[in-house]
């Protein structure tokens, strides 16, 4: 098993030298290394949970230097700080109240995980749970009946044999660690999941003969799109290309691969299309605790457009792009300016570019943002794992996932 | 499950790694030039920051992340500070990059250092094959894998081809015909289906006036040649273990391009080849001198470099947020409200910026302190340096601790080495140079030399100079510290080439002036921007040189390279391979060679110690005997022959009288050995008929002979027409 801390490293460096693309694949490679952080990390018998803590917000904040943009990172390191509470909670609580729910848990996630494939039952859930008998009851618990009513019978059928089980403290320190992880396993399995998710519930979206709008390249609008297709739903995709990296190139041949009715326009012919469009799907890089959307270069001009022409203007975004945080200068401080050679050819603009002549300073510059933000007025929907949400709701899952704590790393 | 998976994928990829080559570099940190002084007296020009980097930072990530797994250092000036440096870096331990240093005293140039590897690698063997040449300065982010991949290929097809060059589209100026990193233009020769350089030529701007000087033979055994002048050399070579072997093998071989490559593309014997690569949208340059100083900084800072940039964290470098416009500016910096920090412009870590200061187009490093109402314009601040209130600052590179006091002046061009004190209200003068430490004084022009002379006195020198500095009063006003450098006089126009300021607009205009002038009188049509070019092509063939003087140095040259095949019984074959390529580093015609080969027999023969005309002519003879082969192969022309012929007999009448009484019988032995034929000498003849009487003294003695030929030829052709004359 390699050292862990060179791991780290090894991943700090990919980050830093923005070799790994796309959100989810970032949030896999960090909650797999902070799965392995855990496991190898040794936990004291007292307080563990404030170390294991500690140890995952020590490599955290060296991911999220890595690459402040990407804030897939900081999401997933705080959903594990999370786990880690909820479940040292769960413990403290289970032992406060004399309930052993750990085998139930794990019972529980062993039918889950393998079985039904269902999400919401995890540790976490449970944890949750269990947190409620402790705290009032959220909005979103009193709303979705699933994991109340699932844990119910958990709790009571636990609860009646808490006198045989008294939990044993050795057996607990154990158990937090193993927790954490399996909770952590189920992270990775709702991230890798996300994409099926989202698309399971095209078919309430996509209706026959639409035509439907995308700009730049979105595996989750990609699964999204050709789910629906699966249904037997025949629809039309406008896909904007989505200069100057035009991944809407690529989308639009994966597209076609599929057998789906594809046109592809330029970015400047948003406006002009979007008459003809009966709905715009993107995929989004990250959303904000405000509803609003970090998204593709580009986004924002296609969710203008949708507002003045009264289209629907809809987001996916898996589960882990929920950032905690409120957007402050968006367009600035949450982007990323590329290479300019993306734009121009640096042959050809050479010498425009000679700073021995004329003044010495530049008088051409290029400016290569990747990313738009999109304010929360724009968004009519966001299609999430857990289903849909309205952009004023949003900060209401954010509570659900993260805990306050955690926010400021 | 997601990690097993990955852990199978590494077990085959680790066998597949056995099985290929380490990707290695050979990094030079050191220049060998000395374009940077008088900063890289105190500190080499690899540790020097660029956008507050150092240098071997740039190119190391760019290494590490290109997937080189094993990096060479060669340290030679300064070497302590450097490995010091790596020593402390993120470098040392860095996880896919293995840095090692190898340290040298001795090497003064590229050259030196290569073959120090080379000795090095007999014992250690520590190059395992094919390697990237890169130099310290070197700003890059273009991926090596595949291009290396493309070399080991070629490579296998072609043993000969040793070495792929990259080069990167980037159009020279116009006016002074200089690239925009400061260097001089670039004329290359490409095959265009290949891409093996034909042709490399950094011109000078004088010559530069929109010739180009190709070799014919290059036009005779190319179908098509592609001519760019648009092109800029990265100095970036994927190489063979061969190269190393050729530096061992030609020990005058110093610089990389300007020995090594044109020494392979002369040199027929060995045939090796060289490639070029022609990146795209990837950015490499070298920071060569102060003028590509300020243009890599600024490439740098408009992200061409991207993701080596200021706001992201790719080796060691604290990363600086980047805000509108272009700004980049620490998190602490601790700027006043009425300071205007405009577009462009890297502000470090701890600096302070004063009330009322204009900042634009600039970097300033970290922990400055800078006074109220300064003006700094396209400039280069390093760290720790005080400006104090009012000074005014316009395209300038002031190094490390440097104090400029209040009202102090910088005019263009100006270069402040470490820790140097600008006196109050003084005006330092465009283009000059400060530095703590004296200005060495004249050395010889080689400036590969002088280089590692200096700096390794350099150190002694500093311990000794603060105590001078006391005594003597500065040339910086009464209360500054730092010599001004004087400019030697020839480099003085070349100042404001390489500098960071901007070239002045009455110099443009100066050059312009110049170029049409020069038009005018030559009413010559610059040559085009690169374009194929066919073979018929022979027009561009102008030789900037006096070609008379050209053809006494080369048949110098054949002389010695004759006397020494003689001395030490070289084979005609391998004789005729050295004249070829004296022939073709000269230019010449294979008449000329003719001319110059048997002058050198002609010399021979006469210099061998003989004591009669008798003995004379068959010291000739035998001479002529043994090395016809060699003439025969430049003689295969009447033409030729007749080049023989009159050279024969301007030596008899000038520098060898001895031999004009033998003049006919040695005429005949060059008959009889059919180094000459009959027609030649008819011609010539012929020709020399009309002369005046005093040409004809070889004629008339040779009227007999040429009777003879006349009668012989007529016997042959009798069946024919009787001839006239």
């Amino acid at each position: 098993m390699p050292d862990v801390q060179s791991m780290v490293l090894e991943f700090v460096n990919k980050l830093r030298k923005r070799k790994i693309e796309g959100s989810q694949a970032t949030a896999r490679c960090t909650v797999e290394l902070l799965r392995s952080v855990i496991s190898h990390h040794r936990v004291p018998h007292a307080n563990q949970a404030s170390a294991l803590i500690d140890a995952v917000k020590a490599v955290g904040a060296q991911l999220v230097a890595a690459n402040p943009v990407e804030l897939a990172v900081g999401n997933v390191v705080r959903r594990v700080l999370h786990i880690i509470r909820e479940e040292d909670l769960s413990l403290a609580t289970a032992a406060v109240a004399g309930l052993d729910l750990l085998d139930a848990s794990d019972d529980d996630e062993d039918v889950n995980g393998k079985g039904i494939g269902y999400p919401g039952m995890s540790a976490a859930v449970v944890a949750a749970a269990a947190r409620s008998t402790l705290r009032p009851p959220s909005l979103q618990t009193l709303l979705e009946g699933t994991p109340e009513s699932a844990t119910v019978p958990y709790t009571s059928s636990s609860g009646a044999d808490s006198e045989s089980k008294t939990a044993d403290k050795s057996s607990i320190t154990r158990k937090l660690k193993h927790d954490v992880i399996e909770g952590v396993n189920q992270l990775i399995h709702e991230i890798a999941g996300c994409h099926e998710q989202i698309a399971e519930q095209a078919i309430e979206h996509i209706h026959q003969n639409e035509v439907i709008l995308t700009l730049g390249s979105s595996r989750t609008v990609l699964e999204f799109l050709c789910a629906a297709k699966e249904k037997k739903r025949s629809f039309r995709v406008f896909v904007a290309e989505g200069a100057p990296r035009y991944q809407g190139h690529l989308l639009a041949k994966e597209l076609v691969a599929r057998g789906l009715q594809t046109t592809v326009i330029t970015d400047s012919a948003v406006f002009a299309m979007i008459s003809r469009v009966n709905m715009v799907i993107i995929g989004a890089h990250a959303v904000m605790a405000n509803g609003g959307v970090i998204g593709p270069v580009g986004v924002n001009m296609a969710a203008l457009a949708a507002k003045k022409h009264a289209v629907p203007f809809v987001v996916l975004a898996g589960s882990h792009k929920l950032c905690p945080l409120y957007p402050h200068n968006p367009e600035v401080l949450l982007n990323e300016l590329r290479s300019p050679s993306e734009l121009l050819d640096f042959g050809e603009f050479s010498d425009c570019l000679d700073f021995g002549t004329g003044s010495g300073s530049p008088l051409l510059q290029v400016v290569n943002p990747t990313f738009d933000y999109v304010p929360p007025s724009l968004v009519s929907l966001f299609i999430t794992d857990t289903g849909g949400h309205n952009p004023s709701y949003m900060y209401r899952l954010i509570a659900d996932y993260y805990s306050a704590d955690d926010l400021v790393m | 499950m997601g990690a097993q998976k990955k852990g199978g994928a590494r077990v085959s990829d680790d066998s597949e790694e056995q099985s290929r080559q380490r990707l290695q570099a050979i990094l030079l940190a050191d220049s060998f030039t000395t374009k940077f002084r008088p900063v890289t007296l105190e500190r080499p020009k690899v540790l020097l920051p660029l956008v507050n980097v150092p240098m071997i930072d740039y190119t190391l990530a760019w290494l590490e992340s290109a997937g080189i797994e094993e990096v060479f250092v060669f340290c030679c000036a300064h070497s302590t500070q450097i490995i010091d440096y790596l020593e402390t870096s993120e470098w040392r331990t860095h996880p896919n990059l293995v840095v090692r240093t190898i340290e040298s005293h001795k090497s003064i140039s590229a050259g030196d250092a290569l073959r120090y590897i080379y000795e090095q690698q007999t014992e250690t063997s520590q190059i395992q094959g094919d390697f990237v040449l890169v130099s310290g300065d070197t700003v890059s982010n273009m991926p090596l894998a595949d291009l290396i991949q493309e070399h080991r290929e070629r490579k296998k097809k072609d043993e000969k081809a040793i070495m792929t060059m990259v080069i990167k589209k980037s159009k020279p100026s116009l006016i002074t015909h200089q690239s925009r990193l400061g260097t001089d233009q670039l004329f290359i020769a490409v095959d265009p289906l290949t891409k093996q350089l034909l042709h490399y030529e950094e011109d000078k701007v004088e010559h530069a006036r929109g010739s180009v000087c190709l070799d014919k033979s290059l036009m005779e055994s190319n179908p098509s040649v592609l001519l760019y002048n648009d092109m800029q050399d990265c100095y970036i070579d994927i190489c063979s273990p061969e190269v190393l072997s050729l530096f061992e093998d030609n020990f005058d071989y110093q610089h990389l391009r300007r020995h090594f490559v044109k020494g392979v593309l002369v040199d027929d014997i060995m045939g090796y080849k060289i490639f070029t690569h022609e990146i795209g949208s990837s950015y490499a340059a070298r920071v060569d001198n102060f003028r590509s100083y300020d243009t890599v900084s600024k490439d740098i800072i408009q992200r061409w470099t991207y993701p080596y940039v200021p706001d992201i964290n790719f080796g060691g470098n604290r990363p600086v947020k980047l805000g509108r416009e272009g700004i980049y500016r620490a998190c602490d910096v601790v700027q006043s409200r009425s300071a205007d920090v405009g577009a462009s412009t890297v502000v470090g870590y701890g600096t302070k910026i004063g009330n009322g200061d204009r900042i634009l187009n600039s970097v300033i490093g970290s922990g400055c302190i800078i006074g109220s109402n300064v003006v700094i314009e396209g400039s280069y601040i390093w760290n720790n340096v005080t400006i104090e209130d009012g000074c005014e600052i316009r395209n300038a590179i002031v190094c490390d601790g440097v104090r400029i006091r209040a009202g102090a002046v910088l005019e263009p061009g100006v270069v402040l080495s470490f820790k140097v004190v600008v006196g109050r209200d003084f005006v330092v003068p465009a283009y000059s140079k400060v530095s703590l430490l004296q200005q060495p004084m004249k050395e010889d022009s080689d400036e590969e030399l002088e280089y590692a002379d200096s700096s390794s006195g350099a150190a002694d020198r500093l311990s000794g100079l603060s105590l001078e500095m006391e005594s003597k009063g500065s040339e910086l006003g009464p209360d500054g510290a730092g010599y001004i450098w004087e400019v030697c006089e020839g480099a003085h126009d070349e100042e404001w080439k390489h500098s960071v300021a901007p070239i002045p607009e009455d110099k443009l205009a100066e050059i312009t002036q110049a170029m049409d002038d020069y038009d005018d009188m030559e009413d010559e049509s610059v040559v085009p921007t690169s374009g194929e070019l066919k073979s018929d092509a022979d027009s561009i063939n102008t030789d900037v040189n006096d070609p008379g003087d050209d053809y006494g140095y080369f048949e110098k040259e054949v002389e010695g390279t004759f006397l020494r095949a003689v001395e030490e019984g070289i084979k005609v074959e391998l004789g005729v391979l050295e004249i070829n390529s004296l022939r073709l580093s000269y230019n010449m015609e294979s008449a000329d060679c003719a001319g110059a080969i048997f002058y050198s027999m002609m010399k021979l023969a006469v210099d061998t110690p003989h004591s009669s005309g008798s003995e004379l002519y068959k010291n000739a003879a035998s001479i002529i005997a043994k090395w016809k082969g060699l003439l025969g192969f430049y003689v295969k022309q009447t033409d030729e022959q007749i080049e023989v012929i009159m050279k024969f007999e301007e030596m008899c009448q000038e520098t060898a009288k001895e031999l004009g009484p033998l003049f006919a019988q040695i005429l005949h032995v060059l008959y009889e050995k059919d180094v000459v034929q009959e027609d030649a000498i008819m011609r010539w003849a012929e020709e020399k008929a009309g002369a005046d009487e005093a040409d004809k003294v070889y004629l008339q003695q040779c009227e007999t002979f040429i009777q003879w030929l006349k009668e012989a030829s007529e016997e042959e052709d009798e069946d024919d027409d009787e001839e006239d004359d």
